[in-house]
């Protein structure tokens, strides 16, 4: 077999593998017991190491995406409508998309090595003989804590990325903050926000499942567990962005902007 | 004497590599059997398939009568809570004090209350004389302390049937001797019965009842540990010759 076919082979495996692997979880999170102070705990270990990043990126995101667009908007007389159009790009595609990407950066390596080398050390091996269902413990509390926590750090960003808009739009062109404020909720409706956040939950889902498929199923020692690591974030946040671009088709199907 | 594990023409096979070729034993109640073999001839896969870590393609094992192959998870969970398994490298959750280690399947299977938890952990602690390290991180202890608090972790569930997997691998002559005599002292204590794999021929002269050597995915030789050392076979006589025994524990 030559390389490329090696390749093609392997990523079918892949493809089927997260397939069993999302079934598994479906079938186990409804079984007690939840694990209910596990989740909570990972909710709060990968909410507070991405929160400094996410905090970074999303101020720098809003103040940048402002400043590219104010000459565009003054160029077609159409400053008044700035705050409103960084909104809607803003909530609609880059803070979900952006926070995503940074949480698949951060999260899905950081579990795939961590289960990866429990895996390969035996770990999971020993919570297995001891009766207790290491898949449970281990892969259905990390992925819980991962759609759900996604979505709260995105409405976060936003917020943040607001804030560094504002910062721009003060910069480039006299404008009040309760004008800005207004504009803002004037340009974004319910349907620009509502799948928006809700698309976060397919990615926070991606981000978990693929982590903790990449370190729960890594072998030949600490080779595999780096292997793991680098391919759970490459292989999420493709997931993530080919995702985005089914999800927004369904999305401006489900809730017409027009 | 009753059987606490049963083996029935066991065989698993890797692709076409076969490692375990239609083997079968018994261990009664109480032994503590010693498993010897070349690396590679499949000692670990057979603890590993006893506990169902590894699913054998044919065979039978029972478990105190119960054919462990033929059940379900969570009767298979069920069996498992009895047993207590002691990896080579001792397995410790690397994230998890020492404490939490020991609690972990206190909390999962009993219903103690917290003072009947810390009660048994401190006593299991100081089975395995290392009440000081309850606090620690596994990665703040030294390779034989690991082992001690695998060990502690193993038997903190008072389990029936122990299994250890290469038990004295990678540490000292010294701290091998000492590791060997524990679990030695704490079968008897705990009235446990053993399979224990190993290279070990110190460890095993102090350890076992019986053994049996492993060659190409099947027993050759059972015995005890005398008739084994002292057979005028030639694969017995090179198998246990000083060199070889030498060159297993560093292979391994």
């Amino acid at each position: 077999m030559n390389s490329l076919d090696k390749r093609i082979n392997e990523f079918f495996i892949m493809i089927a593998g997260l397939w069993q692997f999302q079934i598994q979880y479906f079938k186990e999170l409804f079984i007690p017991p939840y694990e209910i102070e596990q989740i909570r705990k990972h909710m709060d270990e990968l909410g507070i190491k991405t929160l400094p990043i996410v905090s970074v990126t999303g101020f720098i995101i809003g103040l940048v995406i402002t400043m590219q667009m104010h000459p565009v908007m003054v160029r077609f007389g159409a400053e008044a409508f700035l705050p409103g159009s960084v909104g809607i790009s803003i909530v609609r595609e880059l803070g979900p998309v952006i926070t995503a990407l940074i949480f698949a950066g951060r999260v899905s390596s950081g579990i795939g090595a961590e289960l990866g080398s429990m895996r390969v050390t035996e770990q999971i091996d020993a919570m297995e003989v001891s009766g207790v269902n290491p898949f449970k413990y281990l892969v259905v509390t990390r992925v819980f804590a991962c759609t759900f926590i996604l979505p709260i750090l995105t409405i976060y960003v936003i917020f943040i990325a607001f804030i560094g808009s504002y910062i721009a739009v003060v910069l480039v062109q006299n404008m009040t903050y309760a004008y800005y404020i207004d504009s803002v909720i004037y340009s974004v409706e319910f349907g620009d926000a509502i799948p928006g956040i809700l698309k976060t939950f397919v990615f926070g889902f991606i981000v978990g499942i693929v982590g903790t498929y990449k370190g729960y199923t890594a072998t030949n020692g600490t080779e595999g567990v780096g292997k793991a690591a680098t391919t759970a974030v490459v292989v999420s946040s493709l997931m993530i962005l080919i995702f985005d671009m089914v999800l927004v088709k369904i999305t401006l199907w489900l809730w017409p902007t027009i | 004497m009753k059987n606490v594990v049963e083996i029935l023409n066991l065989s698993k096979a890797f692709n076409s590599h076969v490692v375990l070729d239609n083997v079968s034993l018994k261990v009664e109640e109480g032994e503590n059997m010693v498993v010897f073999g070349q690396s590679g001839t499949g000692k670990s896969v057979l603890l590993k398939c006893i506990v169902r870590l590894l699913e054998p393609d044919s065979g039978d094992v029972f478990i105190d009568g119960i054919d462990v192959i033929k059940l379900n998870m969570k009767e298979l969970n069920k069996v498992r809570k009895n047993l207590g398994f002691l990896f080579q490298g001792a397995a410790l959750y690397d994230s998890m004090t020492v404490r939490e280690n020991l609690e972990f399947p206190l909390i999962r299977h009993f219903d103690f209350t917290t003072e009947e938890r810390e009660t048994k952990i401190k006593s299991v602690l100081e089975k395995v004389s290392l009440e000081e390290a309850i606090d620690k991180m596994p990665s703040e202890l030294s390779g034989g302390m690991k082992k001690r608090i695998g060990l502690a972790r193993s038997i903190i569930s008072e389990p029936k049937l122990m299994l250890y997997d290469e038990p004295t691998t990678g540490l000292d002559p010294i701290t091998a001797k000492e590791i060997s005599s524990l679990i030695l002292e704490l079968q008897k204590l705990l009235k446990m019965t053993s399979i224990v794999v190993t290279h070990d021929l110190l460890c095993a002269e102090i350890i076992a009842d019986r053994a049996i050597v492993l060659n190409e995915g099947v027993v050759m030789y059972r015995g005890s540990i005398n008739d084994l050392t002292s057979s005028s076979d030639s694969f017995l006589r090179n198998f246990f010759s000083h060199d070889i025994i030498q060159e297993n524990n560093r292979r391994n």
